[in-house]
């Protein structure tokens, strides 16, 4: 493989659309016949759905239906977990209509079908709808008190515990030396996307053909739960996926209209569209990062970390959502990072509430876990009076340990280790990028009136799911060749990078690759999509895989036509030629299509460092992140111009996550954060100095490429590195942030005089 | 997020716009420049049967500077006092506030009147009517009448205006070459409305010290407010740094300060306070 | 209700509901889908189009408000040809990921520039800051608007 265009900026061809307003996303299809869904959603928040009357809505004109529950003639279909599909989780997958309870506020009731959203939403006024009110289920210390149940048949509202274990944690702390107890939390927020969701469904009757547009991140997994649910074999169901506004996690798991627009095409015989609005989407997108930990550690009193112990509880919301579980389970298993901790006992539960349900969102479980981790390694660096930085340093794995098995999460038995990597190295690099040897004099000083604080964390991320993704090439009429993947786009700029891989691969010029598509179930054979940032490793691989059986192909047929052998057969630019002088277009060779593949169990660890230089005008609670700097290594960089742009659009995330980003509800499970006003995203002038540095030293040496995932690491550690930042900064009030988001309000707070009232 | 089903007009004359927002018996709105009222409607928060267009009305969208002050017609944009040069200097703490109102889009079409109208009581422009006794003109069924800033703010989203009136003109008191000012704001983020804010002014005495201090709190309570017990310590005495503290102190102690999604009750008292305290030293300097 | 605007130079006459706003006008009936709505409430700046010269949003006008007017749109503000200088700017420094909020982002950069080609930094991000990204982290978007400030300095002969 030549590298020709692997590790170069080369500008993406997505730009070319999507810069001229070209893009085609869910919104912009409009056949003919569409009728537009509008759905009615739960306004309480727990309570018996005793009946909805839909008579005056379906006398509105232009209203064609209205669909309940009781148009689902064995009730609606559950939607089943996609990750970690344990047994004991069942009793709380969620129904795509609600039935006979509504547990959280926002969930469907009912869907209209009109000739315009404006009529549709018109309708929704009348629809009676009667419900008998529960009490809420508010967070999970209500939760655990077991009083008022989401789900009764359960008999409780926890729906499990993980439990993360390596070593003896018990004997570590029953011998150490110094050991420290803390609680820290994080709240509510979730991978808002710019596009909100949208899903449009035509029904061919006559071939008994559903064609689903707007599918994104795992098309071919929802394609296999939207054919059992609706009764169609798999083929018979085409998942479409169009340009995504944006996915974090958040967008293409199966939700709820995943099955209800299909189902109203069926039902009513015409193409049907539904666009979720802002007000829905703060409440009926995923949710998640709604933590809270109680955690212990044990040292030697020369900073070796001997032990982490504690509880967690992770608030899932009212149903378990497909991948609801990996952020809880994360915390626990990744809570160490980078670290070398010999001990770990760490549990966490899940509990149901009722509010809306949770999902992944970038980095899940791992902003929640690097957050309460690097607060706790500044406390205890501070009781031991080490240095931070060699607190750190010496409890980092090092190179020489790679392979490290890491905590063993039960049940689903998973076990894990961290491929390649020296952690050293990163961090040097970022206190040298952050100038921390001199700027360590300004910790906690007051200049010009704001209090300056310095912080620095380690962080890894995961990547690389397998167990497996397909790609296919395909030769055009005009010789040129069109890359297929199984891969998904989320904005991540993949059809450049694969048209990279695929042009390194097959050793010609990268416009000779036409298009890399993406995602779509007509695409490839077995797809397996885009999360915990696997297409560069999955999909890069799968393509090179394809390359190799491609250029195998063809020089197979090549050679009977060219009537030599194929090891004889030269693979030009655009021709093919045998040893005798004759030769043949590409062209000549049109609908050669050859699929490849890669499978794989193990996941690829990207790691780095992160700090911060802040300024806090304590007066009125305001910081200003004066620098920002997270150095990553990511094994291999295909792309480093896409690469910075993950690192810093992950870290502004990030820091909307520390600072601004709130879901926030009442003690009746009423969502108070309802539009944009209230929700805040950073913007462009709130976080203008950050930095990101990206290197390739450790490949991983689990794939051909020696690739990581990389789109997550700059959000992991953010949390982190700003509670540190500001603490330090206020450490002359003795300030302690031990929750997120730090506002204004709550930054005030800290440095006022300490009253004597315990915490 | 579709707009409720409503009715559209476009009158021509102030007159023809009164009767139709009389039509209705109170179930017709005026729209301006529509930033503050088409959210509401996007909500179905405000579900007026008949929306009625002010932007064909003549004579609405001047900014007269006059021996007597400055008058802004209720249709002049954010945009267009930014623009003026004239207010650099005619009125310094207008174009301040302003400069904190919302964002680029927004400032291209929201007009005074229309802010004026709807009264949020974290939005700049009420406050610095009332900070500096500014008298609203409107016109309605009964005619015209001026409405002085003290009296027209009720409550939140709640004005004295009938449900038939409608702003025409904004009339601030004439601005000293030499009067001393500030303006304070402190956001989540740039460009939303204010946690508090304070605007304020006041005039040197032969003897160097204050008089006419008018000082006004944003963002605290349920509506702009002006803060007498502060401008009372202001009054009769040099603007130094006890005055100063003693009137931050004053005024977190005298605002009505409640809590909400954003902040609590105690830091947004502390907050009023601080704003009022580097207000008075950008006014000094 | 009839109404009458120009769009992107050409003159159009609708007759929608006088609730529609004008950016459904454009998505829906004028089937110019480049203008994205991202909230509906006059947040987010994904609608951001240019009417009479001045970048607005278009979720928080109604269509019946256009009237008489000129509207500019992204599809005004491209070609076929090849990339302006704005949009190749904003390629070149990777400004966009996802693309949903770029054309805003692009038409208020283009309202900017046009009268304001001296911009400075914290100018191009206090504009901006109506207008929300969630994949760039925006530090890429600021680059490239302040990149393509000497096109716009050329064009008025400066």
């Amino acid at each position: 493989m030549k590298n020709a265009f692997i590790g170069s900026a080369v500008e993406r061809r997505e730009d070319l659309r999507f810069l001229r307003g070209r893009g085609e996303y869910v919104d912009d299809l409009s056949p003919d016949g569409l009728l537009y869904a509008v759905i009615l959603r739960s306004p309480v928040a727990h309570g018996r759905l005793v009946s909805i009357d839909r008579g005056a809505a379906l006398r509105i004109p232009g209203v064609h239906a209205v669909i309940t529950a009781a148009d689902m003639p064995h009730g609606p279909p559950i939607i089943p977990m996609r990750l970690q599909p344990l047994p004991e989780f069942k009793p709380f997958e969620q129904p795509v209509i609600a039935d006979k309870k509504v547990r959280y506020v926002g969930e469907p009731l009912a869907l209209v079908l009109a000739e315009s959203v404006a009529l549709g939403e018109d309708a929704l006024e009348a629809i009676a709808v009667e419900i008998e009110p529960l009490p809420a289920v508010a967070d999970w210390r209500v939760a655990q008190r077991d009083a008022s149940l989401l789900f009764e048949s359960a008999g409780s509202n926890r729906a499990l515990t993980f439990n993360a274990v390596r070593g003896d944690a018990d004997a570590a702390f029953a011998s150490a030396p110094y050991t420290r107890r803390e609680s820290f939390r994080t709240q509510r927020h979730f991978g808002l996307t710019m596009e909100p969701r949208g899903v449009m469904a035509e029904w061919d009757a006559a071939k008994g053909r559903l064609t689903v547009f707007g599918a994104a991140k795992v098309p071919f997994f929802n394609r296999r739960i939207l054919a059992g649910q609706i009764g169609l074999a798999e083929d018979a169901i085409e998942m479409v996926e169009n340009d995504v506004g944006g996915g974090f996690g958040a967008r293409g798991e199966f939700y709820p209209e995943d099955f209800l627009i299909p189902f109203a095409a069926q039902h009513i015989g015409r193409p049907v569209k539904w666009i979720e609005d802002r007000r829905e989407n703060l409440m009926a997108m995923n949710h998640a990062r709604e933590a809270e930990v109680d955690v212990e550690i044990a040292c030697a009193r020369d900073g070796a970390i001997l032990a982490l112990r504690g509880h967690a509880h992770a608030d899932m919301g009212a149903y378990m959502r497909t991948n609801g579980a990996v952020g809880a389970r994360n915390i626990a298993q990744f809570m160490a990072g980078p670290y070398r901790i010999a001990n770990v006992k760490l549990d966490v539960s899940l509990w149901m509430t009722n509010k809306t349900p949770v999902g992944t969102y970038r980095g899940p479980g791992r902003f929640e876990a690097d957050f309460f981790r690097e607060r706790l390694f500044d406390l205890v660096a501070q009781d031991l009076e080490l240095d931070r930085v060699a607190f750190r340093r010496r409890n980092l794995i090092a190179a020489s340990e790679m392979p490290y098995r890491i905590a063993t999460i039960t049940p689903y038995e998973h076990k894990d280790e961290y491929d390649s990597g020296d952690y050293q190295v990163t961090l040097d690099r970022c206190l040298e990028e952050i100038r921390w040897t001199e700027k360590a004099k300004l910790q906690g000083q007051l200049i010009d009136g704001r209090y300056h604080g310095l912080a620095i964390g380690c962080f890894i991320e995961g990547g690389a799911a397998g167990p497996k993704e397909s790609a296919r090439l395909a030769i055009n009429a005009d010789g040129t060749i069109s890359v297929f993947m199984g891969s998904s786009a989320v904005g991540q700029g993949v059809e450049t990078v694969f048209a990279q891989i695929a042009a390194d691969a097959l050793e010609i010029p990268i416009d000779r690759i036409r298009g890399a598509f993406h995602g779509s179930t007509a695409y490839v054979s077995d797809g397996y999509g885009a999360y915990h940032s696997r297409s560069v490793v999955m999909g890069g691989s799968a393509l090179l895989d394809a390359a190799k059986k491609f250029q195998d192909a063809l020089r197979a047929v090549a050679a009977k036509r060219l009537g030599c052998e194929g090891a004889q057969v030269t693979l030009g630019e655009d021709k093919i030629s045998a040893p005798g002088g004759q030769s043949l277009p590409l062209s000549a060779f049109a609908g050669l299509s050859v699929e490849g593949a890669f499978l794989n169990k193990k996941h690829t660890y990207s790691y780095g460092a992160q700090a911060a230089h802040v300024a806090v005008d304590a007066k009125i609670g305001h910081v200003e992140i004066i620098d920002y700097v997270v150095v990553q290594d990511v094994g291999r960089i295909i792309n480093p111009m896409t690469l910075r742009g993950q690192v810093i659009g992950s870290l502004v995330q990030g820091l909307g996550g520390a600072f601004l980003e709130h879901l926030v509800y009442d003690d009746e499970g009423q969502l108070l954060t309802g539009s944009l006003a209230d929700y805040l995203l950073p913007t462009a002038s709130d976080f203008p100095h950050l930095r990101a540095v990206v290197m390739d030293q450790h490949p991983s040496p689990i794939n051909p490429l020696g690739a990581k995932g990389a789109g997550e690491g700059g959000l992991i550690g953010a949390g982190g590195v700003i509670a540190n930042a500001v603490s330090n900064a206020l450490q002359s009030f003795g300030a302690d942030v031990r929750e997120l988001p730090l506002t204004p309000s709550r930054i005030w707070e800290m440095a006022q005089p300490r009253r004597a009232a315990a915490e | 997020m579709k707009l409720p089903p409503l009715e559209y007009a476009c009158p021509t004359t102030l007159a023809e716009a009164v009767a139709l927002l009389a039509s209705r018996d109170g179930d017709a709105k005026a729209i301006a420049g529509g930033q503050s009222l088409m959210p509401m409607l996007a909500f179905r928060l405000a579900t007026p049967s008949l929306l009625v267009d002010l932007r064909k009305l003549p004579d609405l969208r001047e900014i007269k500077i006059a021996a007597d002050g400055v008058g802004l017609g209720a249709m002049v944009r954010w945009r267009d006092i930014e623009k003026d040069a004239r207010l650099a200097s005619a009125h310094p703490l207008l174009k301040a506030a302003v400069a904190h109102v919302a964002h680029y889009q927004i400032r291209n079409r929201g007009t005074i009147g229309g802010s004026i109208a709807h009264a949020d009581p974290a939005a700049e422009i009420p406050g610095i009517v009332v900070t500096c006794d500014a008298d609203i003109a409107v016109s309605g069924k009964s005619g015209s009448r001026v409405i002085p800033a003290a009296a027209f703010f009720r409550g939140a989203l709640t004005t004295a205006l009938e449900a038939e009136e409608i702003i025409t003109e904004i009339r601030l008191p004439l601005w000293p070459p030499r009067r001393r000012w500030g303006f304070q704001e402190f956001a989540r983020r740039r460009g939303d409305f204010a946690m508090a804010a304070a605007a304020l002014f006041y005039d040197e005495g032969a003897d160097g010290k204050a008089v006419n201090a008018h000082v006004g709190i944003i963002g605290v309570g349920d509506r702009p407010r002006r803060l007498p017990d502060v401008e009372a310590v202001l009054n009769g005495c040099a603007i130094d740094e006890a005055t100063i503290a003693r009137a931050a102190e004053v005024a977190s102690a005298t605002v009505d300060a409640q809590e909400d999604i954003h902040a609590s009750a105690p830091y947004r008292r502390a907050l009023a306070g601080t704003m009022v305290e580097r207000a008075l030293r950008n006014a000094r300097s | 209700m009839p109404t009458r605007f120009q769009v992107n130079g050409k003159p159009v006459s609708v007759d929608v509901e006088a609730r529609t706003t004008l950016a459904d006008c454009l998505r829906h009936h004028l089937r110019l889908t480049g203008t994205h709505v991202g909230c509906e409430h006059g947040v987010c700046g994904a609608c951001t189009v240019i009417v009479d010269g001045e970048a607005v949003r278009s979720c928080l006008l109604l269509a019946a408000q256009a009237e008489g007017s000129s509207v500019v749109t992204i599809e005004g503000l491209s070609n076929d040809e090849a990339l302006t200088p704005l949009q190749a700017s904003f390629r070149r420094h990777h400004a966009l990921q996802c693309g949903f909020c770029t054309p805003g982002m692009i038409t208020t950069a283009h309202a900017l520039l046009s009268e304001e080609p001296d911009c400075d930094a914290d100018r191009v991000r206090e504009v901006l800051s109506g207008n929300l990204c969630r994949c760039t982290g925006y530090i890429a978007i600021v680059e490239a608007v302040l990149d393509a400030r000497a096109a716009y300095k050329k064009e008025d002969g400066r």
